[in-house]
This record gives C-alpha cells, sequence and structure tokens, in this order.
C-alpha cells in the first residue's frame, strides 16, 4: 500500500513545449532551398534569387518554368555556382551530422567531428599530397582531397586501435587517444612545414587549407563524395534509438539489449567517413560541427530520430550560407569560409552557453 | 507483471586477475522482495550487473525462470529485467516523457516508432512510478527524489518481470528514500515483480525488505530476515563497525543503531581493502 503520494511542486511546472517533429524537417528543408538560391544567385554575374529558385526546380525536374532568362545565366549557375553551394551544403550537412554523432556517443557537448583525431589525420595527408605536388592526381581524384580523406579515416583507426580495452572502447580513452593523435599529426604538419622548402612556398595554399574553403568548381569534385556523404547520412538514421539509449551510459544502453560495442564502432565509422569526406572538399572547417547540433537540440530535444536529419538540413543550410558570406563580404577577396563558421557560431555559442539554462545546466 | 525467479549456480567473476565472487549461489523465488547487503567493494554491483547481463560470469550460470541468461537475446532479456541505478547525469535535454520512453528500446525496430501499446507502457509506467505530472518537465530540472521515481518509470516501461535497483535510493532524503521504496513494494505485493536490491542502508533493507542477502569477501555470509542477518558480531566484522541491534518498536523487525569507536579512530578509519577500486 502506498502511504504517501508526493505532492507536485507547483513553483517549477514549466513544461516543455517543442514544434512538431512533422513540421521540423519540411521547414528545415525549405530553408535549405532558399539559401540555396539565394547563395548561387550571388556572385560576379548576379542573378535574380526568384529566377535562380526556378532554373533549379526546373534541373531538378520538379517544374517547367518557361525559360525566361539568358541561357547563359543557367549555364553559369547549373555548372558553376551550384555544384560549389551543393558542395557547401554537403560538407556542412556532413560535419554537423558527424558532430551529432560523436556528442550522442561521447555524452559530451564539446565532442565535434575532429575528436577522433580526423583533423590531425586530414590535415597531414592534404600537406604530404601538397609536397608531392598539388597538380598530381589518382584515378581522376585530385592527390590532395584524396590524401586528406585516407589521412582522416586512417588517423580515426589508429584512435579506435588505441583506444581499445580488452575487446571494449570507453568512451574516455577514444576522447583522450583522439586528442593526443590529434595533437602529435598537426605537429607533425608543422615540423614539415619548417623543413621543408617546396611546402614554404605553397604557406598560404596550406594556410587556407587549415582553415577551410569550399574548393569545388565542378560536379566531377561531388561525383563520390556527394553520394558517399548522403548514403552515411542516412544509414545513420538506423543507429539513432542506439545513440538514445546511450544518454543512459554504455551499461545503461547494454541494460535496454543495445549491442553496445557494435554500435559504438559503427557509430565512430559513420562518423568519421563523413567527416573525411569533407575535409577532402573543404579543408578544415571549424564549429559547424559543433554547434549546429546544439542548436539543432534546442529546436527539436535530443531524440536522434529527429535530430539527425535536423541536424544535416540545418547544417548545410548554415555553411551554405557562410560559404556565401566569405565569398560577399570582401569582394573580390575570398575569406576562408573556417573565418566566417568561427565569427558567427563562437559568438552565438557563447550566448547560447548564458541563454539556455535548459540545455548546460 | 508476472515476477520471474533467479537463480545463480556456483556464479564466479574477476575483473582481470581480481577475483570478486566465487561459487556464489543464490535464489530468489518469483514475487521475491530481497536486499543485498555488504561493504564498498563486496560485489553487489558486480552481482547486479551479472544479473542484467552486461557482465558475464567466468563460471557458474544466471538463470531467469531457469532459462540461462546467456542463452538469452540481448533484447528479449531487456524485456524481462529492469535495473534503477544510481542517480545518473542526463546530458541532454529529455523531458520526463522522452526519457521514459526510453524504456521501449527492446520493444521497437530500429526505425519504427512507438506503437500504441509503447505509449500505453510508457503511460502505465509514469503513472506507476508517480510522474506523471513530471511527463513535459525536463529531466534535469527536477528533484533528485523525482529524477529516480523517473528512472523508476524508465525501468518500469521495460515490462520487466525481475526489477534491480543499484543503491536507487543512495543521493535521496528520508522522506524520498521511503517513498521510492515504498513504490517498490507496491509493485512487489500488488504486481508480483520480483525486486533485488543492492542497498546501503541497512535499516531501510530491513524495513522494505522479506529477506536480506549479505556479501562479504567474494562470498555470501548470510541469508534470511533481518532478525538472522542484523547480528552485531557478524555486522562488525563484515562492516568494521561498532553496532547495536535493536528491535524497531512498531516495525517487528530488526535495526542497527551505529556506535563510536572504543579507542581511537584509528581501528574502524584505517581499512586495508579501501585502496582497491571496484571496478
Amino acid at each position: 500500500m502506498i502511504h504517501t503520494r508526493v505532492p507536485v511542486r507547483k513553483d517549477l511546472t514549466e513544461r516543455i513545449r517543442r514544434p512538431p517533429a512533422l513540421l521540423v524537417l519540411p521547414l528545415l528543408l525549405l530553408v535549405l532551398i532558399l539559401a540555396l538560391a539565394v547563395a548561387s544567385a550571388h556572385g560576379s554575374v548576379s542573378i535574380l534569387p526568384a529566377t535562380a529558385i526556378r532554373i533549379i526546380l526546373n534541373g531538378l525536374g520538379l517544374a517547367r518554368f518557361p525559360a525566361t532568362w539568358d541561357p547563359r545565366e543557367e549555364a553559369i549557375l547549373l555548372t558553376l555556382r551550384l555544384p560549389r553551394v551543393a558542395g557547401a551544403a554537403l560538407v556542412g550537412a556532413a560535419l554537423a551530422t558527424a558532430g551529432a554523432l560523436f556528442q550522442g556517443l561521447l555524452r559530451n557537448p564539446l565532442a565535434d567531428p575532429y575528436v577522433v583525431g580526423t583533423s590531425g589525420g586530414a590535415a597531414l595527408g592534404a600537406v604530404l599530397g601538397m609536397m608531392v605536388g598539388a597538380q598530381v592526381t589518382v584515378l581522376g581524384f585530385g592527390i590532395v582531397p584524396l590524401a586528406a580523406f585516407v589521412g582522416a579515416l586512417a588517423a580515426m583507426a589508429l584512435v579506435v586501435g588505441l583506444a581499445g580495452v580488452g575487446g571494449r572502447l570507453p568512451a574516455v580513452t577514444v576522447l583522450l587517444a583522439g586528442f593526443a593523435v590529434s595533437s602529435l599529426l598537426g605537429y607533425t604538419v608543422s615540423l614539415l612545414l619548417v623543413l621543408n622548402d617546396r611546402l614554404q612556398l605553397q604557406m598560404p595554399r596550406v594556410y587556407g587549407w587549415l582553415l577551410g574553403g569550399i574548393a569545388v568548381t565542378g560536379w566531377s569534385e561531388l561525383a563520390v563524395v556527394g553520394p558517399l556523404a548522403v548514403l552515411t547520412i542516412l544509414a545513420t538514421l538506423g543507429l539513432a534509438r542506439s545513440l538514445n539509449a546511450l544518454s543512459l551510459g554504455e551499461d545503461g544502453a547494454a541494460r535496454l539489449g543495445i549491442a553496445v560495442e557494435r554500435d559504438k564502432r559503427l557509430i565512430l565509422v559513420a562518423g568519421s567517413l563523413l567527416t573525411a569526406a569533407a575535409v577532402s572538399i573543404s579543408g578544415l572547417i571549424g564549429f559547424v560541427g559543433l554547434i549546429v547540433p546544439h542548436v539543432t537540440r534546442l529546436l527539436c530535444g535530443p531524440d536522434h530520430r529527429l535530430l539527425l536529419p535536423a541536424t544535416a538540413l540545418a547544417g548545410a543550410s548554415f555553411l551554405v550560407l557562410a560559404d556565401l558570406l566569405a565569398r560577399a563580404l570582401l569582394p573580390p577577396t575570398e575569406l576562408p569560409v573556417g573565418i566566417v563558421t568561427a565569427f558567427l557560431g563562437g559568438p552565438f555559442f557563447l550566448w547560447l552557453l548564458r541563454h539556455s539554462r535548459r540545455e548546460y545546466r | 507483471m508476472r515476477g520471474a525467479s533467479l537463480t545463480l549456480e556456483t556464479v564466479r567473476f574477476s575483473y582481470g586477475a581480481k577475483p570478486v565472487l566465487e561459487g556464489l549461489d543464490l535464489h530468489v523465488p518469483a514475487g521475491g522482495m530481497v536486499a543485498l547487503l555488504g561493504p564498498n567493494g563486496s560485489g553487489k554491483s558486480t552481482l547486479l550487473n551479472l544479473v542484467t547481463g552486461v557482465l558475464r560470469p567466468r563460471a557458474g550460470r544466471v538463470r531467469i525462470d531457469s532459462v540461462d541468461l546467456a542463452a538469452i537475446p540481448p533484447r528479449v532479456r531487456a524485456r524481462r529485467i529492469a535495473m534503477v541505478p544510481q542517480m545518473l547525469s542526463v546530458p541532454f535535454a529529455f523531458t520526463v516523457r522522452e526519457w521514459v520512453s526510453l524504456g521501449r528500446t527492446p520493444y521497437l525496430s530500429p526505425l519504427g516508432g512507438e506503437r500504441a501499446e509503447d505509449k500505453e507502457a510508457v503511460a502505465r509506467a509514469m503513472q506507476q512510478a508517480q510522474v506523471e505530472d513530471l511527463a513535459e518537465r525536463l529531466v534535469g530540472e527536477i528533484s533528485g527524489g523525482e529524477r529516480q521515481r523517473a528512472a523508476l518509470a524508465l525501468a518500469l516501461a521495460q515490462q520487466p518481470a525481475l526489477l534491480l535497483l543499484d543503491e536507487a535510493t543512495a543521493h535521496l532524503d528520508v522522506h524520498h528514500q521511503m517513498a521510492l521504496l515504498a513504490l517498490v513494494r507496491h509493485l512487489n505485493r500488488e504486481e508480483g515483480l520480483t525486486v533485488l536490491a543492492a542497498i546501503h542502508d541497512l535499516n531501510l533493507a530491513a524495513l522494505w525488505f522479506d529477506r536480506l542477502l549479505l556479501l562479504h569477501d567474494r562470498h555470501l555470509v548470510a541469508d534470511g530476515p533481518s532478525a538472522e542477518v542484523l547480528r552485531p558480531e557478524l555486522l562488525e566484522s563484515v562492516f568494521r563497525s561498532r553496532v547495536s541491534v535493536l528491535q524497531h518498536p512498531t516495525e517487528g523487525v530488526s535495526i542497527v543503531a551505529l556506535q563510536k569507536p572504543v579507542a581511537s579512530g584509528e581501528e574502524v578509519t584505517r581499512r586495508p581493502d579501501e585502496t582497491v577500486a571496484r571496478r
């Protein structure tokens, strides 16, 4: 028999209202389409955003607007501008999703796509590629993106290998090993820069790569990375329930019947693939993978079934707009997009820390 | 909800070379309400983790309703056995309802959403643990006592036949300790749920549990009602503290009163095994 019924405290009865899940994704998709239109409309030949949307919708086969525009506009938009903004969208989606995956896996709000050493590995790969010669291609791919991609995955493999303890992979050792490997590889890059004359001549290029920039000039550069990123993001939806359960800790997730060790590895591999895909076409862009998942969580809550697709869409929009600012702020100079994301993301993150008691207390 | 029986047969477990449990035999019948006592590091949590299947015994067997636990797939196991842990930090802003819904994980397909029966199970679990009024509040913003009731609701959403508590009342004040254990006892009496609870507070154990187990030095050293287990000489050797055992004035159970050490404090403060980490 229950002898006391616990009274409900009336002083703290604030209820959480979240927007309906069915509205969040269409809304974010709409934002992304608008961002793509505005970003692809901007450039040396200016195209009206409304025209850009019509051309894009026609190109996708979603509409048949009569072509009242200059055919040269259509050519510029479809072959030059769209690959670039699509590249920005892909990179943003991939980095933001990877950030959400790692934050969920490590139960750590400071985790970002690079926590498992991928930034150091990618940087070392890219710099080695530049030493060989940026014009070299392997199987049709530029050596720099390819080496960055391979470097990122190799660093992740090294971290996972080092962090394993008796068949288990504790989150804390992953974080520590990731930090150590990333630092070590980053300083190896510094050492190479000091010692290698050829690299010193390319210093602005190396520096630009480390700060990040969307290096996409045509669709062919997205031919592999695009499908890889999109398919990986879709596949991560299958891990959403495990990520939710992992918020109870690894033992808690195991008690709910989750195959924790298997799913942890799948999450690490998916996050690292996304990061590697992103860095291969954009260098190291900071803040996207850190802040976008936080903002999305505020918007739609911590359920990864909604959070992961919402984060991908929000990350895509954010980087498309950041890339637009990078091109538009100080013409004709094109700022490294990493500087823009840092200037937008840093202060915003600080504001979030101070004003969002819900997420960070 | 029908309770399940739990049987441990000569279970041995060690972390690396350090043995934690040895040749442990134990039977808890369906509908039992049993407390697991013992000093820090005596293996209480290890024993519970062996029963949830998070750990595997090095030797021996754990049976649920006479079925070997090792032969039960993890998802099926999670529908039979649930645990309320010590107070957890919640890394993200879950509402109580969202958090309790995590208990449905073993019932859901990887991509499918919650069905009507899942929503009903969550609503019923919240009602049983008396957290319905907190449903749309954030887990991080409710009090410790409320959070542990939410953790109980999460476990109940798994619709278990065996409920484990691992120091679930450890950080709660007297009122919330009593309220949580009253809820658990109600589930045990009315629904037949089998309960096994690791607990430090000897008097809470005596008050709420039919049977007490005392773990010490890798073995079960006592098993029975409070009058049989709470004996001064046994408790003094196991807990290295001076105690008096009294009769509870109204509840008909034995209770323990701590006494200060006779001479200096050294005898009780110097504990050779205290440096040994539990995990």
